[in-house]
């Protein structure tokens, strides 16, 4: 079996358009929630949300790209080009085929989807632009990555809501580690902040309408966010030969499903999740010193998942360091686990845990070290990453430092 | 802007050439217009006319709307806006 490293990353999300600028807000506790500025802001009762600033497609991409690529994909195609800048790696024909890209996402090219349903039945157009089809299929950024890098292996799309980049660097993960590739790009996006992806989720209820305060006892739901994270993954010893900077090593990942509820977290499905990543990387709850929590700031998660850590970190619970980056860059979807394993980068590879910024009050039922408001020095040899989807789907992975 | 003239801006715009560049006599194939290319130059030409063009992307030769040069294009067009409007 082989090692699998991390060689690249990129992003672009409401805390930055790069690694270095997220990664730089998240050591300052700096909040990317803010007012949404969206059409028909009235109709909607969510105000806030983690959009990106100045963002401006046109100064990217050319007319024809754009007619082709959603939103998502152009986020993804900016984060793809960062990891794939820092990474160095050469895919020459050769290794082409033995190249992939798993990219997960929630709702795929959800702008297209709103605008055109927007054409056809509030403004009765009978007609809408031929890419609508190719523009939201979920596999579009995936797609479009693989044409840009020619990579001709395997590559797909997968789609476990809130878990969906967690399983998709999972699955990487596995490829490159069974030999099966010999690097992947592997990650995840969402762009569902549009009028209607808002709508879909204030159904639900459980949007906050003030901030996202995870584990702080007067927490009031999450918050939408947006973005793209993108990592390179290949072998340890591919990566050494060709002198490429290693950021960190994957080490376990695990899966499981909660076979309960399709909205509610199951304490049970997240523990199994995370003491399978655990004994899949074969290490013991005491070598983790930092978890990125699934942390989403609802009632329901954060008491569950504090629940569900006690339970398979024992003793060593009460230790280790868990914040939720959430609270500063919001809920990326099925984007959000790739952001946030950029803080579990930020802890192996500088000693810095990103806080849990909003916390105000201690809660009884999340009393584990949640790192509130303030960035904390630590030396971290060893991270884990949650995430608990709608429907039950959970994905753990666990990282160390190399 | 006569049908002709229009018709030759929407395909130069879509072949990313000047409209003075686009001869009558070239295919969309000459010009570098691939398939999804031809399907989004028809959807600007319906847009543009308020018009229906029958076009099946499957079997181009087959539809009634001949597009085998850009002055068939431009024929087709003028007798759909006659029809259509």
């Amino acid at each position: 079996m082989n090692r699998v490293v991390i060689t690249g990353a990129g992003t672009i999300n409401a805390l930055g358009h790069t690694v270095p600028e997220t990664l730089h807000a998240m050591r300052e506790g700096h909040l990317g929630i803010g007012p949404l500025q969206m059409r028909d802001l009235d109709r909607l009762s969510v105000k806030i949300g983690a959009q990106i600033k100045n963002f401006d497609p046109e100064s990217y991409f050319d007319r024809q790209k754009l007619a082709l690529c959603d939103r998502v994909t152009q986020l993804t195609l900016l984060a793809s080009r960062e990891a794939m800048l820092q990474s160095g790696l050469e895919i020459t024909e050769e290794q082409s085929e033995t190249t992939g890209v798993v990219f997960g996402t929630a709702a795929g090219g959800m702008n297209t989807w709103d605008d055109n349903f927007r054409s056809v039945y509030e403004e009765g157009k009978n007609r809408v632009h031929p890419f609508v089809v190719p523009k939201l299929m979920t596999n579009a950024a995936a797609s479009h990555v693989s044409m840009v890098y020619n990579i001709k292996g395997p590559s797909l799309t997968v789609s476990t809501a809130c878990a969906s980049s967690n399983h998709a660097i999972g699955l990487a993960f596995q490829m490159v580690r069974s030999g099966m590739a010999r690097a992947m790009l592997a990650g995840g996006a969402d762009a569902m902040l549009t009028f209607g992806g808002i709508k879909a989720w204030e159904g639900l209820r459980v949007m906050s309408k003030t901030a996202c305060r995870p584990f702080s006892a007067n927490r009031s739901g999450m918050v939408q966010g947006e973005g793209a994270g993108v990592f390179v993954l290949e072998t340890y010893e591919g990566a050494k030969a060709r002198g490429a900077e290693i950021l960190a090593e994957i080490v376990g990942f695990a899966m499981t499903s909660d076979a309960s509820d399709i909205v509610m977290p199951n304490q049970q499905g997240a523990a199994r999740a995370i003491r399978g990543a655990l004994a899949d990387a074969c290490l013991s709850p005491q070598d983790i010193g930092y978890i990125n929590a699934h942390g989403t700031g609802t009632a329901a998660n954060d008491k569950t998942e504090c629940a569900a850590v006690a339970e398979a970190f024992g003793a060593h619970a009460d230790r280790v360091m868990m914040s939720s980056t959430k609270s500063m860059h919001g809920h990326l979807i099925g984007g959000t686990g790739a952001v946030e394993l950029l803080a579990c980068l930020m802890a192996l590879r500088e000693g810095v845990i990103a806080p849990t910024i909003g916390y105000e009050h201690p809660d009884p039922n999340c009393a584990l070290d949640v790192v509130p408001n303030v960035a904390r020095q630590a030396k971290v040899t060893a991270t884990m990453s949650n995430a608990f989807a709608f429907g039950g789907l959970n994905a753990v992975l666990a990282l160390r430092a190399v | 802007m006569s049908v002709k003239d229009n018709v030759i801006q929407i395909i130069a715009e879509q072949a990313l050439l000047d409209a003075a560049d686009v001869r009558l006599s070239a295919t969309l194939e000459d010009l570098g217009i691939d398939s999804l290319g031809v399907v989004e130059s028809i959807f600007a030409i319906e847009e543009e006319f308020d018009i229906e063009v029958p076009f099946n992307a499957n079997a181009p030769a087959e539809s009634e709307f001949d597009i085998s040069s850009v002055s068939a294009i431009i024929s087709a067009v003028e007798s759909l806006v006659v029809e259509q409007t």
